[in-house]
């Protein structure tokens, strides 16, 4: 039974879930969402499980018709949401009924918001994840964005009807505030001492050639470390220089191989911060080591872990 | 020098294990040894591997365990590896069929000037050589496979085609392919292949992985059509 229809797509929206994992090896990349952790707390906020279909929007402009009761949460980007006509905040959980409109607008700031249903959205997975990457044509449904008039199944919601809202304190801000930290690695050492300390020492700018495969960055040229390098897999955040020496950071729908020298990778949860930066954004580079990276990432879940449990309690 | 093979940081939770400079049979038949090891070595730690020509990377899960511990393991299996035999017989042997033609290879006619040798030449020394499945990317199901006799290598085209069909038959440099899905690609087009490269619904979805051998035969346009091969214009 149909649960929402789109009304209107706005300019991307996709259906996504983790990602896609453990299939590199078809040269199927992961996709998933842009910003994990807005991701991961709609789903939470509704009472889905962690791996839950949502939709992912960029630039919002999202509308949806409920076709029956539902649950629902917006996170991500600062963006104006409206239920029936009515202001709502996001990082929290609303209901909704039969008939009602959900408008998504556009964002003040950053580029990607989630909206998770109670129940999750049903969508039949491929290759083990329901998650759209438009370049490949996998995913979501017929492997492309949603468009106006598609309808999708919604799950059972076990979730009572209680106020549940993330701490306002724990809502991130989506402003480039702090370096990326890169781990460096791939080709590092075959870049110059003058080559690598320009790139730590210099702004870059976000260009329009930004999308979910990479962020093209213009700035001070990095000069490449040797140019026929045998093509080799590519993790997620990996910073490749190419001849023109402007460096490309490499996100969720990458091409699982290249060519290119690589500087190292940002920390995927910088990549997040990352994708939430519009074009023009400037930005810059730390390196960290790697000790160093698995202590934040540690951090990061520990945190992340108790705000769940928090969560958690608000549904029992 | 740079010693091989040798493991380098890639990510927060990735490696990179580089098992020689450049390419070869024997590099390619040891990565084919290798991934199966990983696999059970690293079990629930392992999230990916991407293999390629030299290179493969291993994604690990990071809350799960660290790069000492990953590194470690890679580091005993590759050693354990170089003191085994290699066989080159490492990986399985796919037979593709091909309709080699002008009608089918736009590119053929032109590609055997080139060479300065007959078009049944071209097709002899492609069909001739098994060839090594070296890395699977680009697109799903896109696998490159190594290398073509230097007779018939040829440079890409100048002006790369808005729309290579599924299934084209392909070389550029001494590299050779089957084109899995329609894509821009430049290319040089030879014949059609009528086995899918990637099927969504097929169980394998591909019939080749990286490290298997390929031989080429080739089959009249009936017997093309037989298989279930489609007729394509080319641009």
């Amino acid at each position: 039974m149909s649960g929402i229809v789109i009304e209107n797509p706005g300019m991307l929206a996709l259906l996504t879930d983790q990602g896609r994992m453990g299939q590199a090896h078809l040269g199927l990349t992961t996709g998933g969402p842009m910003d994990p952790f807005a991701f991961t707390l709609a789903n939470a906020l509704v009472g889905n499980p962690t791996n839950a279909t949502v939709i992912e929007t960029t630039l919002g402009n999202l509308s949806v018709r409920a076709n029956k009761d539902i649950l629902i949460a917006v996170t991500g980007a600062p963006t104006p949401l409206q239920i029936a006509g009515q202001p709502c905040a996001l990082w929290q959980r609303h209901s909704v009924k039969k008939g009602q409109v959900i408008e998504i607008g556009a964002p003040t700031e950053g580029l990607r918001n989630y909206l998770a249903i109670g129940g999750g959205l049903t969508v039949d997975a491929e290759f083990g994840s329901t998650s759209t990457v438009l370049r490949e044509g996998i995913g979501g449904l017929r492997g492309q964005k949603l468009q106006q008039g598609d309808t999708l199944a919604v799950g059972q919601s076990a979730t009572p009807h209680r106020d549940c809202a993330l701490p306002q304190s724990a809502i991130p801000t989506y402003h480039a505030d702090a370096p990326l930290r890169l781990v460096t690695g791939y080709q590092y050492e075959q870049f110059s001492v003058t080559s690598r300390s320009r790139f730590f020492n210099s702004q870059y700018r976000i260009s329009d050639q930004a999308d979910r495969m990479g962020y093209r960055l213009t700035g001070p040229a990095i000069p490449a470390a040797s140019r026929a390098l045998l093509s080799e897999g590519i993790a997620l955040g990996a910073v490749q220089v190419p001849a023109d020496g402007q460096p490309i950071i490499l996100l969720n729908d990458r091409q699982t191989i290249g060519g290119y020298p690589k500087l190292g990778s940002v920390l995927a949860m910088d990549c997040a911060r990352l994708s939430q930066w519009r074009p023009g954004t400037t930005l810059s580079f730390e390196p960290i080591s790697i000790e160093q990276a698995h202590n934040l990432l540690h951090l990061h879940h520990a945190k992340l872990t108790r705000l769940l449990q928090q969560l958690e309690q608000h549904h029992e | 020098m740079t010693e091989f093979p040798r493991i380098e940081l890639a990510s927060e939770n990735a490696l990179i294990l580089y098992l020689d400079k450049h390419t070869s049979e024997t590099v390619a038949a040891t990565i084919a040894a290798l991934l199966p090891q990983i696999r059970v070595a690293l079990g629930d730690n392992l999230l990916d591997l991407i293999p390629s020509y030299n290179s493969i990377l291993v994604q690990y899960h990071p809350l799960k365990t660290d790069h000492f511990r990953m590194r470690a393991q890679l580091k005993a299996l590759l050693k354990a590896q170089s003191d085994k035999e290699l066989n080159n017989e490492q990986g399985e042997l796919v037979r593709l069929p091909v309709w080699y033609s002008e009608e089918s290879g736009p590119d053929l006619a032109h590609l055997a000037e080139q060479a300065g040798l007959s078009v049944d030449d071209v097709i002899a020394l492609h069909e001739q050589t098994q060839y090594r499945v070296y890395a699977i990317g680009f697109a799903p199901g896109f696998a490159y496979l190594g290398e073509v006799d230097e007779r018939i290598a040829a440079p890409r085209l100048a002006t790369p085609r808005k729309r290579v069909p599924t299934g084209a038959v392909a070389i550029a440099d001494r590299q050779t392919a089957v084109y899995p899905a329609p894509s821009p690609g430049g290319w040089n087009l030879i014949g059609l292949c009528p086995q899918l490269m990637f099927d969504k619904s097929a169980s394998p979805p591909m019939p080749v992985r990286v490290g298997d051998r390929v031989q080429f035969y080739h089959i009249d346009k009936d017997t093309f059509l037989r298989l279930g091969g489609k007729m394509e214009t080319f641009r």
